[in-house]
């Protein structure tokens, strides 16, 4: 009995069940996703959100007083000191997305076009480094670039110079050269996966139809593979205003950012609302200044056509 | 062919090769001068000496450290990979609204600026009363591994055949029979893969733990301490050395597991594509 009863309408049965499947298919995809969502929503948005409402309350010693207030941001924005913080992130994380998609853009291009059958060892060869400890990489730059430092002994040795150069250490130049270092990984892999994208009998066509090779690659390959580079900038440019670790390592002086002065307001000056103030300005700011990259790079690339 | 190139292909090799050197450089002088016998790294090398690995066990400060990053490196690969699992099946598997949206923000933390994100999760863990401890940086780095976890499990999730599910479920399996059986084994190597990356995350990682952390300390915090001494710099060396070894174990590892991964989902729905 049972054996006919399962066998008999076996299509229907599957049919209905899919149709189920189908309906419910938004609730199960929903139902997966919630634990992992809801565990973003709490210790990703709930504290964005807390730091916000800090940014507009005032701290007496250890409690918060939580009356609506600018005060904190208008400290930020003013103070010679935040500002001038600030103005030096924006200028290194500028400069430091610049070299790092400049620098990356070649090599994602020989990775792409002359990879060959090697492209993924390419990849790994590329991202190894980058899955180091970046504590260490920083150290390392500082073991490099110190007065008694690699640089200065090599160059000393190969009788370059006469005496350790005291340039190539503690300024906003070594923060850069660092932060570049540590973040090409990061540039390379959306530029590698546009220039992918890329439809390589375009570039013959223009080929076929008299453009010369410089010429292709600025018309075709270059407006074509824009959209790695636009994802490229922001990706570096806003966790580098951020940085802790190189500043204080290698930065010196010259060096601190804003992020040095964030982490202040949480330890050795306990200003809370101050520091979630400077870290509220901070994320808007290098936002715009990243859609207004993206602005520019959408530009260029219509002027390119 | 000549298409393709707009600089000879020569030129463009040097650089690739220069561009590897530039890359490589900082991440090989560490073991150079740890096995250095001067106790300051400059050139020239004055001699050949273990004698800095071998004072590494005879610092209790640096084993509790060690035990502790391997305490939250565990932890903290197995919370994110369950729940990169369940996302990137998610992603992958099922269409509704709002998935794009919630997917960016589970990524977000990849792009958002390190210190933020611990100085927020810093704010709300002692506004709920949470004391700092070893429990605090493990949820901070679940939280941060879980878009590496997800982009590993997606690539190994992503060409997944369905069909060999529901005929698995046709076929009168139950759903957790079809799970254990059709789909665990195809994406074993993507989730022994995502493992590994959030633990090599979690070993390395400093800025998250150092504000998280209560006394307790992980090894780039045991490091961070030993900087401000310059005379002990060959040991951090030393240690350096040995995890960058470590870190490069476990991301080859990972990777070779990650592409077989990709490699198995992608013939399987291949046949059948």
């Amino acid at each position: 009995m049972t054996v006919a009863a399962e066998g008999s309408p076996p299509l229907r049965m599957t049919r209905a069940r899919r149709n189920a499947l189908l309906q419910s298919e938004p609730v199960q995809g929903f139902a997966l996703i919630s634990p992992t969502f809801l565990y973003a929503l709490v210790l990703l948005v709930l504290p964005i959100l807390v730091v916000i409402a800090h940014s507009f309350w005032t701290q007496h010693y250890l409690t918060i007083d939580g009356t609506f207030t600018l005060e904190n941001y208008r400290v930020a924005l003013t103070e010679p000191i935040y500002r001038d913080l600030l103005w030096r992130s924006l200028y290194i994380s500028l400069t430091v997305s610049f070299f790092t998609v400049v620098l990356a853009y070649p090599i994602a291009y020989f990775i792409s076009f002359h990879g060959g059958r090697h492209k993924s060892l390419w990849l790994f060869l590329i991202t190894i480094p980058f899955w180091t400890s970046y504590l260490l990489r920083v150290m390392s730059w500082k073991v490099i670039l110190g007065y008694n430092g690699v640089l200065n002994s090599g160059l000393m040795g190969l009788g370059v110079i006469d005496e350790p150069s005291t340039a190539l250490l503690y300024n906003s130049s070594a923060v850069i050269i660092t932060l570049t270092h540590a973040w090409a990984a990061f540039a390379i892999l959306p530029i590698f996966i546009s220039l992918e994208k890329v439809d390589r009998t375009l570039v013959e066509a223009a080929t076929d139809l008299g453009d010369g090779p410089l010429r292709s690659f600025l018309r075709v390959t270059l407006p074509l593979s824009a959209p790695g580079v636009i994802s490229a900038a922001p990706i570096v440019m806003i966790p580098t205003v951020g940085d802790y670790v190189t500043p204080k390592l290698v930065g010196g002086k010259d060096g601190v950012m804003i992020a040095n002065a964030i982490q202040a307001q949480f330890g050795k000056a306990a200003n809370w609302p101050l520091g979630a103030a400077l870290s509220v300005t901070t994320m808007v700011i290098v936002t715009l200044m990243a859609g207004a990259t993206v602005l520019i790079i959408r530009a260029l690339q219509r002027l390119a056509r | 062919m000549r298409a393709r190139r707009f600089l000879p292909g020569g030129w463009l090799s040097l650089y690739a090769f220069l561009y590897i050197v530039f890359l490589y450089l900082p991440v090989v002088f560490l073991p150079i001068f740890s096995i250095n016998t001067a106790p300051t790294p400059k050139f020239p090398l004055t001699g050949y000496t273990l004698k800095w690995y071998e004072d590494l066990p005879n610092t209790p400060a640096l084993l509790d450290a060690a035990w502790n990053s391997l305490i939250v490196g565990v932890s903290a690969s197995v919370l994110a990979t369950v729940l990169g699992i369940l996302a990137a099946r998610s992603i992958t598997r099922y269409r509704y609204p709002g998935r794009r949206t919630i997917n960016g923000l589970i990524m977000a933390p990849l792009v958002l600026p390190e210190v933020i994100v611990a100085i927020s999760m810093l704010l709300v863990m002692l506004q709920l009363g949470l004391s700092l401890s070893l429990f605090t940086v493990v949820l901070g780095h679940v939280l941060i591994c879980i878009p590496y976890s997800m982009t590993v499990l997606t690539s190994g999730f992503e060409g997944f055949d369905r069909s060999l599910e529901e005929a698995s479920a046709d076929l009168g399996e139950s759903a957790f029979g079809t799970f254990r059986r059709v789909t665990l084994p195809m994406v074993a190597p993507a989730i022994i893969s995502s493992l590994l990356v959030c633990f090599t995350i979690s070993l390395d990682e400093f800025i998250i733990a150092f504000f998280l952390t209560g006394t307790e300390a992980t090894l780039p915090i045991y490091i961070w301490g030993q900087l401000r001494f310059a005379s002990k710099l060959p040991g951090v060396l030393a240690l350096g050395t040995l995890l960058l070894i470590a870190s490069f174990l476990l991301m080859t590892v990972a990777e070779i597991l990650r592409r077989r991964a990709a490699r198995r989902t992608q013939n399987e729905g291949g046949l059948y594509a």
